[in-house]
């Protein structure tokens, strides 16, 4: 197998999800599976091709540079689960 | 009189110009039906005073001598993916459970720009992760269908816009937003006997729709037939300077530009999708739907999508690669859920919050995701997955040198019981096995109701179009409809 | 090219020190790179952030054309590749400064790609030795927010306003080899930001900052590995940071240890860099194109208009000073250090020329050395700058020109100076005013030279016995008699006659 409990705990930390054991003994499989059955692109020959990067034909439109948003603190932080002083809080972060 | 829940989006709207009734009475009519189908569950708020606002301005418009609006006196429902100012928008999720966004998406502003009212969030698969309406954190809609086999098993109304097909077919809202990213739209249509289309990748903006893979997301429209569903979309569709992936064209005018006739058409059969162990209803279902096609003056011709077999696994990919950083956003920090353990530190709330807030769908799509594209995987999965899907795109574009429009089944099979494909995440995926190649391409694509299997189930065809030929997929699905007949409905139950 | 002697002494021997910049530079602009929330600084917590920026679910990012322009133009400054095809990128990590949970940038395909910024070792010392510096790329992205610790026992407060606030990533190949070197190639990078207008280079607002990649090795030995001090913001603390980083880094490999590659920060008060408690995961960003973007592709209109706006340079302006206007080495060096000093320059010299009626080459080395060492002094004492200080071009040409034509001697031009920069008046009303009119009335000077020689007999017997050298000393006099108004010229002429 090679999606192991070790990788799902690697994972996991990386997705920031934490997971219980019995979660992590179910993952396992689950996605060792999936991955297992995704693998199957590896027969395509894509030696020759470029990856996809528009779905339609399109140009990236770039906007001017006008100040269109602001000041809306109250907006922005009204659904805030803790917003202190205008500012959002968070447990203390030691850098 | 007649049931206003009965009419469609054309019926109501001329019904309401020409006087018939007043958009109040269509309003309330709905209202009503919505308050007393909690057992289907298709509906997370309803905002009555929405819609009566909406047939109230209706009203005045019209007792003013105004020209109504082009959805003036027709409520509908919306998706929970869409965000609506001020009401709960939470993708059918405990993560974002009470978020009332400050702001109004693109496509629902459109739609209440033109007169449309709201009765309610429509419940969905978690952010749109699924297909059965399983994956809900507020309990799975139940499709008004039943089979006729006397038993009261509960179906699925197909997903991730399950909500949406419940309700419509319930009667509840002549129409209803969808979001499709690998068929979310065109399958629970076809689970209930519906019609929907997601229209060209870039058509309808996708600001203020909440993301799962933004690549492929995108809104459509559901309603009972093709004519409501072209109505919906010219409403929904058009250029939005704030989606850089939005497409500067103007919006046709689909409802006037409606012709049932195939005439001239060559419509292409895909041998790739006659796939193992397909149904052989759903077989049949196809078959009839080449011969109401050549009925309508289409030629038809098998063409190949040599790459078809990829097209759901280099979706399984790009689509959770996607989700798990769009789903990053969701921390705890600025909205929606905080789970904060006693004496844990920022990066522990993420995970206790992230653990808490997001279903088992949800979870298993970010770690496929994260896993795809961390390090010394993400050549062999991702890219590799990204040039699979331009080999996907090149069997359309080779295609279209042979015909104008595809005809294929929409689903696998029809509506399963609730709980039969739960335990088996692969079974479930093998759902969009139709529906997921044209959204790699970015296709326009629509389901209508075929007929019924011989468990009394709706089946689909879908219809797949060239990029921006929404009209012709209309078209085609019209002729399909005008052919099929289909007038079964739900014995009400609930 | 000179290579570099500096060495750090160890007790095995000398060592190299090797060194590249990461320096992220805010682009000047109104609004934010995805967003059209407001890019300015000081504002009050969390009110210059847009919907985008908060990361609102549903909210798209939709670049600023004068971004994506002004960091083209940066590239063309140093006459790097502009790649017409370039794509955004997504930085995947969880940062409470972090919206998104991701940070827009470019990996794979970046805006900009190989350039070159020559450097002055000292650059005021136009003997120094140069050398070019190699740039790796430029990309564009997204700053983050910032977080304050100091607010809260326990909390930590997170404040918006920076997030999506556009900076280009300038890096540059590990082509330093001194901390001098380093400090000349930021210096010089700031010079031409503010040239090109790309960056105001505020340094101490945050505006540049630089992250300094440092290693040692036996000299023409194997690249050691490297640490990555973050975010130093001055010129004097990137030195400091190497100084000190090269010095630890040859301690523990002296002393058998291994140098570990990791994150560190910087400590202006100590002078020292110190380990960063590593941020988790640092080496697993999950790049992938971001999918809510096209790629970005300019077409030749974008680079032409690019092109034809950028200004003179200051490496071609120095020359230029140098060869058409005749300025010394040093004096071109210094105006051509800041692009607000060369435009002050270059302003005073046109309205110099103009109302003396010479051509500039003619003035120019006059009113270069006043700019230099009278204007820059005066300001310096007041401590203000040369922008917006109480002294205009026109003012300083109308200066010179009164010392051009005798109206006023030197030594009164510098009182009049320091009148204008006290009151920001001009100084022709100063001269009028104070009645600081340098007079060349004969009789008036005649009159004081007969009570300068008068009230001196001993030295003029000595003058006159051969002591010439006390010449000056009679002139020296007599100006103080006139109060320094006297035109020295007929000082000197009327002095000579009377000592005969
Ligand atoms: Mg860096
Ligand atoms: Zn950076």
């Amino acid at each position: 197998m090679s999606v192991d409990k070790a990788t799902v705990e690697r994972i996991a930390n990386l997705a920031r999800i934490a997971l219980s054991d019995e979660e992590i003994e179910r993952l396992a499989p689950e996605l060792d599976n999936i991955l297992g059955w995704v693998e199957q692109l590896g027969e395509v020959d894509t030696s020759n091709v470029e990856p996809m990067t528009a779905v339609i034909p399109n140009k990236l439109r770039l906007r001017d540079d006008i100040v269109t948003e602001g000041n809306q603190r109250d907006a922005v932080l009204a659904n805030a689960p803790q917003a202190e002083h205008g500012f959002f809080a968070v447990p203390k972060v030691i850098e | 009189m007649t049931d206003l829940t009965d009419l469609g989006v054309r019926a109501l709207r001329d019904g309401v110009r020409a006087g018939e009734f007043s958009a109040r009475e269509v309003a309330d009519a709905h209202i009503v039906k919505v308050a007393a189908a909690k057992p289907l569950n298709a509906f997370l708020v309803e905002t009555p005073d929405h819609a009566i606002a909406a047939a109230k301005a209706a009203d005045d418009a019209r007792a003013a001598g105004e020209t109504l609006k082009p959805l003036a006196g027709v409520p509908i429902g919306m998706k929970d993916l869409f965000c609506t100012k001020g009401v709960q928008s939470a993708a059918a999720s405990h993560i974002l459970e009470g978020f009332k966004p400050p702001y109004e998406s693109t496509v629902s502003q459109k739609l209440w720009d033109a007169g449309a009212g709201m009765l309610g969030k429509l419940n969905m698969d978690q952010f749109a992760m699924g297909s059965s309406n399983e994956t809900s954190a507020f309990g799975n809609v139940i499709s008004p269908w039943r089979r006729n086999d006397g038993g009261n098993a509960a179906l699925a109304p197909g997903g991730s816009s399950g909500g949406s097909s419940s309700a419509i077919a319930a009667r509840l809202c002549p129409a209803a937003t969808g979001t499709d990213t690998g068929g979310s739209i065109r399958q629970p249509a076809a689970f209930t006997g519906i019609a929907g289309i997601k229209p060209t990748y870039g058509r309808c903006s996708r600001w203020g729709i909440i993301a799962f893979a933004s690549s492929l997301d995108q809104a459509g429209p559901m309603a009972r037939d093709v004519t409501d569903c072209a109505i919906m979309l010219e409403a929904m569709a058009g250029f939005d300077p704030r989606d850089a992936t939005s497409l500067d064209a103007p919006v046709p005018q689909w409802e006037a530009g409606l012709n049932p006739s195939l005439a001239g058409k060559t419509i292409g059969i895909p041998k790739e999708y006659r796939v193992d162990g397909m149904p052989a209803e759903i077989e049949a279902l196809w078959q009839q739907g080449i011969d109401w096609a050549k009925d309508a003056g289409a030629e038809i011709v098998e063409v190949s999508l040599p790459h078809t077999k990829y097209a759901l696994p280099a979706y399984y990919i790009i689509a959770p690669a996607e989700a798990s950083s769009n789903l990053a956003r969701y921390d705890g920090v600025r909205y929606g859920l905080r789970d904060l353990p006693d004496g844990a530190g920022l990066q522990d709330m993420y995970a206790a919050t992230r653990a808490d807030g997001f279903g088992d769908e949800v979870k298993r799509r970010i770690m496929i995701g994260t896993y795809v594209l961390s390090a010394g995987f993400y050549d062999a999965y991702f890219t590799q997955a990204s040039k699979v899907r331009t080999l996907i795109a090149q069997d359309f574009d080779n295609a279209w040198e042979q015909c104008d429009l595809l005809l294929t089944p929409t689903a696998p099979s029809a509506a399963f019981g609730l709980g039969e494909k739960s335990d088996d995440p692969l079974a479930m995926y093998l759902n969009d096995v139709f529906t997921v190649p044209s959204s790699l391409a970015g296709l326009p694509a629509m389901s209508v109701p075929g007929g019924l299997d011989k468990q009394g189930l709706p089946l689909g065809l879908q219809i797949i179009g060239k990029a921006m030929d929404e009209q012709g997929v209309l078209n085609a699905g019209l002729a399909i409809e005008q052919r099929a007949g289909f007038a079964a409905r739900p014995e009400a139950w609930w | 090219m000179t290579e570099s002697t500096y060495r750090i002494q160890g007790a095995t021997g000398e060592w190299e020190v090797v060194i590249g910049l990461e320096v992220h530079a805010q682009v000047s602009s109104k609004a934010k790179l995805f967003s059209g929330a407001p890019t300015a600084f000081g504002a009050e917590p969390n009110t210059q952030v847009s919907l985008v920026d908060a990361a609102m679910p549903g909210m798209l990012p939709v670049p600023n054309r004068e971004c994506i322009r002004q960091a083209v133009r940066t590239g063309m400054a140093i006459n790097a590749a502009i790649n017409k095809w370039s794509r955004f990128d997504r930085k995947n990590y969880f940062y409470a400064d972090l919206p998104q949970g991701y940070q827009i940038s470019q990996l794979y395909h970046p805006l900009v790609g190989e350039g070159v910024i020559t450097v002055q070792l000292d650059e005021k010392d136009p003997a120094s030795p140069i050398k070019e510096i190699g740039v790796e790329r430029i990309h564009v992205e997204q700053d983050a927010g910032k977080l304050m610790h100091d607010q809260h026992p326990t909390r930590s407060y997170v404040d918006l306003n920076r997030t999506g606030v556009a900076l280009m990533e300038i890096v540059s190949k590990p082509d330093m080899r001194s901390p001098q070197e380093a400090g000349a190639y930021l210096s010089k990078l700031r010079t031409l930001l503010r040239y090109v207008g790309s960056c105001d280079g505020n340094m101490d607002q945050g505006s540049m900052r630089a992250d300094v990649n440092v290693s040692v090795r036996k000299p023409g030995g194997e690249l050691g590995t490297r640490t990555e001090t973050k975010n130093v913001n001055s010129v004097r603390f990137v030195m400091q940071a190497i100084e000190h980083e090269a010095q630890r880094q040859v301690d523990v490999l002296e002393a058998g240890g291994r140098i570990v590659q990791e994150t560190r920060l910087f400590d202006p008060d100590k002078g020292e860099t110190r380990s960063m408690r590593s941020k988790e995961d640092a080496h697993d960003y999950r790049y992938f194109p971001d999918p809510d973007l096209l790629p970005l592709e300019l077409d030749d209109a974008f680079l032409d208009e690019c092109r034809q706006s950028l200004p003179e340079l200051p490496d071609a302006k120095r020359l230029r000073y140098e060869e058409e206007l005749g300025l010394p080495a040093y004096n071109a060096a210094v105006l051509t250090a800041d692009a607000d000093t060369a435009r002050w320059f270059e302003a005073l010299l046109a309205e110099t020329a103009r109302i003396q009626k010479k051509g500039e080459a003619e003035v120019a080395k006059a009113a270069s050395n006043w700019l230099i060492s009278d204007l820059f002094g005066g300001l310096n004492k007041v401590g203000m700058g040369l922008e917006g200080g109480p002294v205009s071009p026109e003012h300083g040409a109308e200066l010179l020109a009164l010392i051009g034509d005798g109206t006023i001697s030197n030594t009164i031009a510098k009182q009049v100076l320091e009148i204008m920069l006290e009151t920001g008046g001009a100084p022709g009303a100063i001269v009028e005013e104070k009645g600081l009119k340098q007079t060349s009335d004969t009789g008036a000077i005649e009159a004081e030279i007969a009570r300068v020689l008068d009230a001196n007999a001993d030295k003029v017997a000595d003058y006159r016995g051969g002591k010439e050298k006390l010449f000056g000393f009679f002139v020296g006099q007599t100006m103080k008699a006139m109060q320094g108004k006297a035109n020295p010229q007929v000082v000197n002429e009327l002095l000579k006659k009377a000592l005969g």
